[in-house]
């Protein structure tokens, strides 16, 4: 590594030094400098190439990019890359992501339309590909569902023997990637924006004295100071961030793929593709034409996983890097597969396979791109794992995002700095890539669970937790219950009333004992583990106007006061939505969740005031937290407490020191599932203690271990209680979700501006309550949305509001106080009414759903009297 | 006609080899593997004469349980019988390997009859011995011939033609006899789908052999000093000038 090294230009690191020597570079080109760069883009495929036309196009010169191999095609993924686009993902970021790719190659003038079929072979592949239809019907995406004889006649050597039925997407495309590249970075040449250096190796990157940020790239052709370096680089991405003391948490994976032809079928055919592609889900297979041959690819065999720091050279690659050695007996199996399904095309003895790899690809731990600067090193961008049909897409919305601007599609869930220190492992990404590999074309529930590397993160109750036969879900490393079989006998009390789910599909990784927890909690009280919640301290003169700057709610209040707070990007979209309590006069603790806690901690970090008066500390690691709630809560805490803690002398909204068995813990009075009780924060080391003292005296009290399920989805969903991420995302704004408070305060904060102007306009979107009328399917069964679903109008159109976006279920599930199946959508204005009959699609039926809540108002407890109890 | 071709599992390489620390191996850690080109045409070359001609071709090696896969490369486009002469790893030298070639063509000849034709490739890509067909041919007291780039089966004869210094040498060989051949006798085809079924479905003849150490040793590999190429990117439309100056340079243009 060549941080914080010295930079003179004639005395090189030695690690340089001796790259210099086995490159053979002249000694005069050892020490050049050239002109400094405004940027250095390293790695010249898709994604390199279409960044630096976007910041071109932005006004950003004096760019250079960098690649070790020649162009136009320097050895990377994008080089070997099958280039086809399927426009649907259950992601709507990354469905964006695609259609804007998409739309920027049709300009580019590189992208055929060919149709494409997901086909099933199986029942159960038959219902994913409804679940499908409804996520394109949600985001927009025409599709249609094609019986056998149909697929056929779109793409005759399909035995329609093999499959039950297909899912015909007419605006799949394939693409000249290399092209599409090329094109683009000449572009941004034209603009006299852009410098390209082929054949140029990294040797090293160099940070400031403070080693905080970027300011020199050490190339094979000199060096180029420099404030922003993109890392584009792919499968290499983590070798080139280690240069700088960054993690760029990807792996290379092996992707086989094979080219079989000349097919006499496609002598006649004109231009690269004219028969549809067809993607064979139940083997994870895909077979394209691709001029006069069929491309056939697999993420059917093994993981075969490939260190970043072990790929080839260009010069002793056979191929290229990314193109390794084919390893036949891996293939073997799916030969079979697909001689099955085009037994006619594939079978002639006549056409040969001509071109076999073990094409590398980049795999990340949760399966989405590496975009945003690296929270390590200030000026290091990732830019990493992407597809080719989200290359430009991404490019575009980082170059805004690198250009100070909001990007205009939410990259949140691809944030490279979401992920915690456990997670950058290279233990960890090799897991997850080696589970998630033949997952590629998997039947995927979207709760479903990790099965490599549990337990990691442990509360300090997980034995007694486990003890009680805890469900534990994986969250960013932590084990949390989400229901506990202790409860079992629950189900016995609150017979009728726990919303049994009768579809497989519903009821997996979900338990009706989560609604008999939720039911015991709101009859008595509950006790919940949120140790995973991220506490962030931040301490310092500073503090207060620091955190003024980023929050929306006021936040010189009296110390002891708790406030849930949004914060806003430029735009006035959300970045987050948590608490902060004020514990003194220059003393603010930040909790969060887990699942966005890293992403938040960089945005705070990022804003602290630049002379020193403020600081940040993570404490999440000090602290284990517990929820407290129900109408027992106060009861039972007195038993455990001498201190104060009646309603007048411990108020809604306070956070207060109190002594508790012994223990000194910061109790919080606030609930997110409506409740009276407290959040309790407690020493680690003294969880355990306070956790059994408190179950202890609940026990006359009816006190039940409650599962994140009632936390996170039913209690929530009764109290209208909006998740960032899920109704909180930059595409909405506080006055859409109902968020907004009669004032606005007066200190500026980022967002202000537009929230005000928000204000002031006519909202043409609200987020609303609904419930679901009637749950029984064409089929009989009733069924229950998870959401992600389209709501459509009672003649079966999509709801789309005036800023195009559409109307989809952003949280769903049980209501088991109210009996009823909650849902909650954003709805455009003219449909956003109280009383207001919907549809929602799921599985391909329609079904009936009521408009009950415009706005905030809880459809449990209206008056919110529980929690102010 | 019964034909056997003998093949070597030897490295894919690139433009640069990378030795093992004691240069005595070329490091494989990244590498796929392949059998010889020349043996490539070999088998390609067998398969054609049997196609046209009936008869059978069986494909033997000696070499690493990985060996197998080259035995499956060459049935996938056509080789019947596979013979694996089971070594454990370590490089043979020339002599031993024709020794333990031999004495498999001797038990297989003594059971199922004699083979018309024995193909090898003129050398193997990685060791280039030059020859352990011509060892092989001797034992077995049948004529041999080698840089063979054309054949034509005659009654009880094999027309051959080789390259020789800008002209061409004919040769009528009596069968049965050893022929190495050298790429560009064809072009090997690629290998259909089914003939890969029918390939991993086919039996390999296993014999085990103990290793033969053999008075030829590598000492030690080399790779040649490449001359230092550097490139020079000329742009689009603003490299013209330097571009026709070259032009001018070379005399292409004037």
């Amino acid at each position: 590594m060549t941080t914080n090294q010295p930079s003179s230009t004639n005395d090189l690191p030695a690690d340089v030094e001796r790259t210099y020597e086995r490159l053979g570079i002249p000694d005069a080109e050892r020490t050049s400098r050239g002109a400094p760069a405004r940027a250095v883009i390293i790695g010249a495929g898709i994604v390199g190439n279409s960044l630096a036309y976007h910041l071109a196009r932005l006004g950003w010169r004096d760019l250079v990019l960098v690649d070790k191999g020649p162009m136009p095609n320097p050895g990377g993924s994008t080089g070997h890359a099958s280039n086809f686009i399927f426009p649907v993902d259950y992601s709507k970021m990354m469905t964006e992501l695609t259609a804007d790719s998409t739309a920027q190659y049709k300009e580019l003038g590189v992208f055929i339309e060919s149709g494409g079929i997901e086909v099933a072979r199986t029942e159960a592949r038959s219902q994913e590909l409804r679940r499908r239809m409804v996520a394109a019907k949600a985001w927009g995406i025409p599709c249609e569902m094609l019986s056998p004889e149909g697929v056929a006649k779109l793409v005759p050597y399909v035995d329609t023997s093999v499959i039950i039925e297909g899912l015909y997407f007419p605006t799949v495309g394939v693409v000249d990637s290399l092209r599409a590249g090329t094109l683009m970075r000449e572009r941004a040449q034209e603009m006299g924006a852009l410098e390209v250096r082929a054949n140029t190796e990294i040797l090293g990157i160099e940070l400031t004295d403070d080693g905080e940020r970027v300011r020199t790239v050490r190339t094979s052709s000199g060096a180029i100071d420099t404030d922003v370096i993109a890392v584009c680089c792919g499968v290499w991405s983590p070798k080139i961030a280690k240069m700088a003391g960054a993690s760029i948490p990807l792996t290379p994976i092996v992707h086989q793929m094979i080219s079989v032809g000349p097919i006499p079928l496609f002598a006649d055919t004109v231009g690269e593709i004219v028969y549809p592609i067809i993607r064979d889900m139940d083997t994870n297979m895909y077979e394209r034409q691709h001029g006069g041959d069929i491309e056939v690819g697999s993420y059917a065999h093994r993981p075969i996983i490939v260190n970043p720091e072990e790929i080839p050279s260009i010069e002793e690659s056979a191929l290229s890097p990314t193109e390794m050695p084919f390893t036949q007996d891996d293939f073997d199996p799916q030969l079979q597969d697909a001689l099955e399904l085009m037994p006619e095309l594939l079978g002639d003895e006549r056409v040969g396979v001509r071109y076999a790899i073990n094409g590398l690809i980049s795999m990340t731990p949760d399966g989405h791109p590496l975009l945003g600067e690296t929270p390590e090193v200030k000026g290091l961008w990732s830019v990493a794992a992407s597809w080719i049909k989200e290359g430009p897409g991404i490019a575009r919305a980082v170059a805004e995002w690198m250009n100070g601007d909001v990007p205009g599609i939410d990259l949140h869930e691809a944030d490279v700095a979401r992920f915690y220190d456990h997670q950058r492992t290279r233990l960890h990404v090799t897991a997850r890539a080696r589970e998630s590999f033949n997952k590629m074309y998997g039947v995927v529930h979207p709760a479903e669970q990790w099965e490599s590397l549990r337990p990691t993160r442990l509360s300090p109750v997980y034995e007694r937790e486990r003890d009680l036969g805890a469900f534990f879900y994986e969250t960013m490393g932590w084990e949390r219950p989400y229901w506990y079989a202790s409860n079992e006998g629950l189900l016995k009390k609150f017979a009728g009333r726990v919303m049994e789910r009768e579809a497989e599909w519903e009821s997996r990784w979900w338990s009706p004992i989560i609604n008999a927890e939720h039911l015991a909690m709101r009859e008595a009280c509950g006790l919940t583990d949120l140790s995973a919640f991220v506490v962030m301290d931040i301490t310092g003169p500073g503090a207060l106007s620091s955190l003024q700057h980023l929050a929306v709610a006021q936040l010189d209040v009296p110390i002891g006061r708790v406030v849930y707070t949004s914060l806003l990007d430029e735009r006035g979209g959300f970045k987050s939505d948590l608490t902060i309590m004020r514990l003194g006069h220059d003393h603010f603790r930040v909790v969060t969740g887990a699942h966005t806690g890293m992403t938040e901690k960089k945005w705070f970090v990022d804003h602290l005031p630049s002379d020193g008066s403020a600081q940040l500390s993570d404490l999440t690691s000090s602290w284990a937290t517990f929820g407290l709630w129900g109408p027992r809560a106060r009861d039972i805490l007195a038993k455990c407490t001498t201190d104060d803690i009646s309603h007048e002398g411990f108020p809604f909204a306070t956070c207060r020191t109190i002594e508790l068995a012994g223990v000194r813990v910061l109790a919080s009075r606030i609930s997110y599932i409506g409740e009276l009780g407290w959040e309790i924060y407690v020493p680690v080391e003294e969880g355990a203690k306070v956790w059994d003292a408190i179950f202890t005296a609940g026990q006359e009290h009816g006190l039940v271990p409650v599962g994140i399920g009632v936390y996170a989805t039913t209690g929530r969903l009764e109290k209208g209680y909006r998740a960032l991420g899920s109704e909180l995302t930059a595409d909405f704004t506080i006055v859409e979700a109902g968020m907004a408070r009669p004032a606005v305060k007066k200190q500026d904060f980022i967002g202000r501006e537009a929230y005000l102007a928000q204000r002031d306009e006519i909202a043409v979107a609200h987020l609303c309550t609904l419930t679901v009328n009637d749950h029984r399917s064409s089929s009989g069964v009733a069924r229950y949305m998870l959401g992600g679903e389209p709501i459509v109008s009672l003649d079966g159109e999509r709801l789309v509001d005036e800023k195009g976006r559409p109307s989809y279920v952003t949280s769903a599930g049980s209501g088991p106080s109210l009996g009823k199946h909650i849902l909650l959508s954003y709805l455009p204005t003219s449909y956003a009414e109280v009383g207001r009959q919907l549809m929602v699609e799921y599985m391909g039926d329609n079904f009936p759903v009521t408009v009950d809540v415009v706005g905030s108002t809880p459809l449990f407890d209206p008056e919110n009297s529980r929690v102010r109890s | 006609m019964n034909v056997l071709v003998c093949v070597k599992r030897v490295p894919m390489v690139g433009a640069r080899i990378v030795l093992s620390p004691d240069a005595r191996e070329i490091d494989v850690r990244q590498l796929g593997f392949t059998m010889s080109p020349h043996e490539e045409c070999a088998v390609e070359e067998a398969v054609r004469i049997v196609e046209q001609r009936g008869g059978a071709v069986t494909v033997l090696t000696l070499g690493p349980p990985e060996a197998s896969e080259q035995l499956r490369d060459a049935a996938s486009i056509g080789a019947t019988q596979l013979v694996h002469l089971v070594t454990d790893g370590r490089e043979w030298d020339p002599i031993s390997t024709a020794e333990a070639i031999v004495s498999a063509v001797r038990t297989r000849e003594e059971t199922q009859g004699p083979y018309d034709l024995i193909l090898f490739g003129n050398e193997a890509a990685d060791s280039g011995g030059y020859q352990v067909g011509i060892r092989v041919a001797q034992a077995l007291g049948r004529s041999s011939i080698s840089g063979i780039k054309q054949l034509a089966i005659g009654e009880g004869v094999l027309e051959a033609r080789r390259e020789y210094r800008g002209g061409d040498e004919l040769y009528d060989i009596p069968l049965p006899c050893v022929i190495s051949v050298k790429e560009g006798i064809n072009l090997p085809r690629y290998p259909s789908l089914p003939g890969r079924m029918r390939a991993k479905k086919l039996a390999i003849e296993e014999i085990p052999v103990a290793w033969r150490e053999g008075p030829l040793r590598i000492e030690r590999l080399r790779v040649p000093e490449e001359p230092r190429e550097r490139a020079e990117v000329l742009g689009g439309v603003d490299g013209v000038p330097a571009l026709v100056a070259l032009f001018e340079q070379w005399g292409i243009v004037s």
